[in-house]
């Protein structure tokens, strides 16, 4: 008979259920998850990197479109990591199916772990599939492949425990929509996605220091261009403060059972 | 305080909750129940049942007090006393857009079971509920006695040594009904405790051994079955004729009281304790022919109803 806490072979398997549950969902509504991003983002590398971009010219030191492509894979992976965790969580909060795992032995950090891993894993995929959709419009090779993965894994990392913040204390499907277009939309805006923040007066520099996003376009696209508007250093470290207090926050939260135990 | 025995599935000690909406929900429950017991627990709507069940499956926080499942503490030993712990809950609560099969392998993930352990155990229970021919479904395809015996399944999976269930045969056909009552008396027989909750009183008194009643969060009667059953005084008996009645019937003994309800039936009551050939033989003699006989209410509903007024 196992002690007092959950054998770590058993963890393991529970995080595995979850993870596994999490890819079946997103795989299985693949027309609402992973087609619209690559439409979207298909439809910005043709417009601003093939046919605005021409006219622009050189960004950063580089062509307009080897510029945003980076910029705009990283706005897909922000985007899908945080809406699967906060759709997919807040739809078992919604239908209910979250008591399954709440009234089993699965400890909270596995919880959460397993619905990070599902975001991750959606965030990896639609970055992939827009990865591969840029060939078309540019050919880039990637600098520093170990960084680039290392900062899609971390960025979505990041997005998926904000959308499982946000799960936790929606209440109506209303309530997970409005912080991706009153938060999300304009920190990626304004993150370096579309420009580069020399452009900025100093001000407007120093407000853009506050945004996290910054830090990820621009880790992201000095892995494949091998420039950056910021300290990649500073970057890591932020991306990795960035996931500790997230992750302390919602596992606080998890444990004080808000929006799940009454 | 009573001491608790390490012989109970289930102890609750000074157990209340109040919502945060201010409403007291449960006011000061004291509960045992003992290992392999079939236990009933009955009340009106709102009484606080699955309130009770909610906070033993930590889905509600209690207020104040203590529960024991087998000797330990919930909110101590949270992983062995959920590992011992099924539930099946009053509403339905899975994914409406899996597969009947992946909802149980899934909840055999949870609870450390995995690959062909998972599917034999899934295919097990799902077969035991006569669910194996829908594996491949939608959740949201079955029908609302399906969905009951999928919530079945899955909380079996892991092999649970006390199963709680709320109100398991609500919406169940009765013939479904019957051989859900034969399952759960086999899985009881095999040493598993059952808790459940019920409306439907013929479930609780032809199934449970010990019963309690909760009305307004708190336990007003909890003894067995048998000995609820026999603190009932007195029974009604319902007769319908052959031919129209001229008069009412007349029984020259004040226990027996005779109404009629119309030209062709009337009701006797008397007390439980008496046998009722006499009264045959009364009728027989003022030249009255029954066509037919029943017991106007269900004991236990009567019994019910008095406990709640006093
Ligand atoms: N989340 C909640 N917030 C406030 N009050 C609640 C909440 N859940 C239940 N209650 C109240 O607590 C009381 C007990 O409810 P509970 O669901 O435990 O009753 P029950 O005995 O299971 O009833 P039923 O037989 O209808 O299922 C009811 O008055 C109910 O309105
Ligand atoms: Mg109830």
């Amino acid at each position: 008979m196992p002690g007092n806490s959950m054998l770590t072979n058993h963890k393991y398997i529970a995080f595995e259920t979850i993870l596994i549950k999490e890819i079946r969902r997103f795989t299985r509504i693949w027309l609402q998850t992973l087609v619209p991003p690559a439409i979207t983002i298909g439809l910005y590398f043709l417009i601003f990197g093939n046919l605005i971009g021409g006219r622009i010219g050189q960004m950063g030191g580089f062509d307009y479109v080897d510029f945003i492509v980076p910029g705009l894979i990283m706005m897909a992976v922000i985007q899908n990591a945080y809406a699967n965790v906060s759709s997919s969580f807040f739809s078992n909060k919604f239908q209910r199916c979250i008591e399954e795992i709440l009234v089993s032995p699965v400890p909270n950090y596995i919880i959460l772990l397993g619905f990070v891993a599902g975001g991750m894993a959606r965030g990896v995929a639609v970055g992939l599939i827009v990865t591969a959709m840029s060939f078309f419009f540019t050919s880039l090779h990637i600098e520093h492949v170990f960084l680039t993965l290392l900062v899609v894994l971390l960025t979505s990392m990041v997005f998926s425990l904000a959308g499982f913040i946000n799960a936790l204390y929606a209440n109506t499907f209303d309530d997970i929509s409005i912080i991706p277009t009153f938060v999300l939309t304009p920190l990626i805006y304004l993150g370096g996605v579309f420009y580069s923040i020399e452009l900025l007066p100093t001000f407007g520099q120093w407000i853009s220091a506050l945004n996290p996003v910054l830090y990820m376009v621009n880790t992201f696209r000095y892995g494949i261009l091998g420039t950056s508007d910021v300290n990649i250093l500073w970057a890591l470290f932020m991306l990795g403060v960035f996931s500790a207090g997230l992750f302390g926050v919602a596992l606080y939260l998890l444990r004080k059972g808000t929006g799940l135990r009454q | 305080m009573q001491s608790i025995s390490p012989k109970n599935a289930i102890s609750i000690r000074g157990l209340t909750k109040t919502y945060a909406n201010g409403f007291q929900a449960l006011k000061g429950i004291d509960l045992d129940v003992k290992e392999n017991d079939f236990f009933a627990l009955l009340g009106p709507n709102g009484a606080g049942k699955s309130t009770i069940i909610g906070i033993i499956s930590t889905l509600v926080r209690a207020s104040s007090g203590a529960i024991q499942v087998f000797g330990q503490d919930v909110a101590t030993h949270v992983y062995e006393t959920k590992l011992s712990l099924g539930i099946v809950p009053q509403e339905i609560n899975f994914s409406q857009f899996e597969k009947v099969g992946d909802i149980v392998i899934t909840q055999a993930g949870y609870y450390g079971l995995r690959g062909d352990l998972a599917k034999q155990r899934a295919e097990k229970y799902l077969r035991k509920l006569d669910l194996w021919e829908k594996r491949d479904n939608r959740s949201r395809m079955l029908s609302g006695g399906m969905k009951r015996r999928l919530m079945i399944a899955r909380a079996l999976v892991h092999e649970p040594r006390l199963l709680i269930l709320d109100e398991p045969t609500a919406g169940v056909d009765i013939e479904l009904r019957r051989s859900m009552w034969e399952f759960l008396q086999e899985l009881n027989r095999n040493g598993t405790t059952i808790i459940l909750t019920t409306h439907y009183l013929e479930e609780a008194e032809s199934l449970c051994r010990n019963i309690a009643i909760i009305n307004q969060g708190q336990i007003v009667e909890n003894t067995s079955m048998r000995k609820l059953l026999d603190k009932l005084a007195r029974q009604t008996l319902v007769f319908d004729t052959c031919d129209e009645l001229e008069s009412a019937p007349t029984f020259n003994d004040p226990d027996i009281l005779c109404t009629t309800i119309d030209s062709h039936s009337f009701e006797i009551s008397l007390s439980t304790s008496r046998d009722i050939n006499g009264i045959y033989a009364a009728l027989s003699e003022q030249g009255i022919l029954i066509r037919g006989m029943r017991n106007k209410t269900n004991r236990l509903e009567e019994l019910f109803l008095s406990s709640l007024k006093n």
